[in-house]
C-alpha cells in the first residue's frame, strides 16, 4: 500500500481519537484503530519505517 | 446387509462425508459478486482488490500490467470467470519480482482441516480454467500461522478444463481459531529466481523461497496472454466434488463480511440532513447489513452535493456493527444536507484479511 499521509480523528461526542484519516492508494479513508484492520496493520508498518501520524485538528 | 441397514448407512455417510452440509469453503467461487466494479486497468504496480469480490491480485517488482475483468467466458454451467488480459509484457524478470491471484481465509473458517494434528485432514482446491494457449502455473497453499507452504502445478490451455490439485494434510502447525488470516491460496502467475530456482515443494515445509513457485510461466511473457478462472473450490479430503453452487443473494451476503457498499455510486439513496439551530455536527449511525471480520475502514467517495449550510461528510467511527458519520460544524439556521447524486459517490466499508 502506498500511504501519503495519515493523521487522528478526533470525536468530539466522545472526546477520544477514533480512526485515522489516511490517503492510501490515492483514496482518502476513515481507518479505525483496529489492529485486524489491514489498512491499520499498514500504517503501523508505515510508522515503523520512520513516518508520523498527524495529531487531530 | 438388510434394506435398513443400507438406508442407515447411506444417510451415516451423507451426514460425516463431503456430501453432506456446506463443502466448499472459498466465498464467490463462481465470480459472480463484483462490488467494486467488473473491469479495472493497468495493475500490476501494487496489490489489491480491484473488481470481483474476494480476489485479490498482488503484484511486486514487475513491469508487467494486466487488465482485470468480471467475464461471460465461463464453462458449461457458469454465467463468469475472472479474466486477466496482459496489457503491458515484462521479459526482463528480477529475481525478487512476484505475481499472484490471492485468496485469503480466516483461521475460523478452516478449523475441520484439523491441521497440526495427527489427524489432519487433505486439502482439495479444484476449478475451471483457460488461456489464450498452453501455459503452467503454480497453485501454493502457504500457511501464513506458521510459515509453512506447499505447491503444485497445473497446466492452462485454451480450453476450458477443471483443475483439481489434492494437498496432504499437515500434522505440523494448528492454524489460529480467530478472525485473522491464515491460508493465503496463491495462484503464481509471475515469479524471479528468488522464488522459482530451488525445486517445488509439494510437501508440507517450511517455507524456501527458492520452492514456491518452481516450473510455473510468466503471464507477463507477451501481451497476447490471458488467463480466464472461476469454479474455485476448497473442501476437505481428497475427493473433489462437484462445484457446490450457492444463490447470488448467498454469496452476496458471504463477501459483505468484508465489503459493503452503501449506497449505489451517484444513486443519490443516501443522505445526511437536519434543520440546524446553531452551528452544530449532524451525526447518523449506521448499521451495516452484514457484521463485518473487523471494524473496517469507511471511505466517503467523490464529492456529494450539498444544500442549505451543507458540507462534505466525515466519518467520525467505525466498528464490526456500523460507522458514525455525519456533517461537521454546519451553520445554524438551514435544513442542510449532503446526498450521493453526483457519479462516483458513495460509501464503501472494507475488512478484507
Amino acid at each position: 500500500m502506498n500511504i501519503i499521509n495519515a493523521q487522528y480523528v478526533h470525536d468530539t461526542l466522545t472526546s477520544v481519537n477514533t480512526g485515522i484519516l489516511a490517503t492510501i492508494d490515492g483514496t482518502e479513508m476513515f481507518v479505525p484503530l483496529d489492529p485486524a484492520n489491514r489498512h491499520y496493520q499498514a500504517i503501523l508498518e508505515w510508522v515503523a519505517e520512520g513516518n508520523t501520524i498527524e495529531d487531530a485538528d | 446387509m438388510t434394506k435398513a441397514a443400507e438406508l442407515a448407512k447411506m444417510g451415516e455417510v451423507l451426514t460425516n462425508s463431503q456430501l453432506g452440509g456446506r463443502r466448499n469453503i472459498i466465498i464467490n467461487g463462481a465470480m459472480q459478486v463484483a462490488q467494486r466494479g467488473t473491469s479495472s486497468t493497468d495493475i500490476g504496480a501494487s496489490g489489491g482488490y480491484f473488481t470481483i469480490d474476494r480476489m485479490m491480485l498482488d503484484f511486486s517488482g514487475t513491469a508487467g500490467r494486466l487488465t482485470m475483468s468480471q467475464s461471460t467466458d465461463a464453462p458449461n454451467g457458469f454465467a463468469n470467470s475472472l479474466k486477466l488480459d496482459c496489457t503491458t509484457a515484462d521479459t526482463s524478470i528480477a529475481a525478487a519480482e512476484t505475481g499472484f491471484i490471492q485468496y485469503r481465509i480466516e483461521g475460523q473458517d478452516l478449523q475441520q482441516f484439523k491441521k497440526g494434528t495427527s489427524d489432519a485432514e487433505k486439502m482439495t482446491v479444484s476449478f475451471y480454467v483457460k488461456g489464450n494457449g498452453n501455459a503452467t502455473y503454480i497453485c501454493e497453499l502457504y500457511d501464513a500461522d506458521n510459515a509453512r507452504q506447499i505447491s503444485k502445478t497445473f497446466a492452462v490451455t485454451s480450453s476450458w478444463n477443471r483443475v483439481v490439485l489434492t494437498y496432504d494434510g499437515d500434522t505440523t502447525g494448528a492454524f489460529d481459531d480467530d478472525n485473522a488470516l491464515s491460508l493465503y491460496i496463491l495462484i503464481w502467475i509471475h515469479s524471479g529466481s528468488n522464488f522459482n530456482s530451488g525445486t517445488l515443494s509439494t510437501t508440507w515445509t517450511a517455507q524456501t523461497a527458492a520452492n514456491r513457485a518452481v516450473g510455473g510461466s510468466s503471464f507477463f511473457s507477451s501481451t497476447d496472454n490471458e488467463l480466464y478462472i472461476t469454479g474455485i473450490q476448497m473442501e476437505v479430503g481428497e475427493q473433489a466434488t462437484p462445484f457446490e453452487h450457492r444463490s447470488f443473494g448467498e454469496e452476496l451476503a458471504l463477501c459483505q463480511r468484508y465489503y459493503e457498499l452503501i449506497g449505489k455510486a451517484g444513486g443519490g439513496d443516501v443522505l445526511v440532513g437536519d434543520y440546524t439551530t446553531s452551528q452544530q455536527t449532524i451525526y447518523v449511525n449506521s448499521n451495516f447489513k452484514t457484521e463485518k471480520r473487523a471494524s473496517p475502514t469507511v471511505t466517503k467517495n467523490g464529492t456529494w452535493d450539498v444544500g442549505g449550510n451543507g458540507v462534505q461528510p466525515e466519518i467520525y467511527t467505525s466498528t464490526v456493527h456500523g460507522f458514525r458519520w455525519g456533517m461537521s460544524n454546519v451553520s445554524a439556521g438551514a435544513l442542510s444536507y449532503a446526498i450521493n447524486d453526483p457519479a462516483g459517490t458513495n460509501i464503501t466499508a472494507e475488512s478484507e484479511l
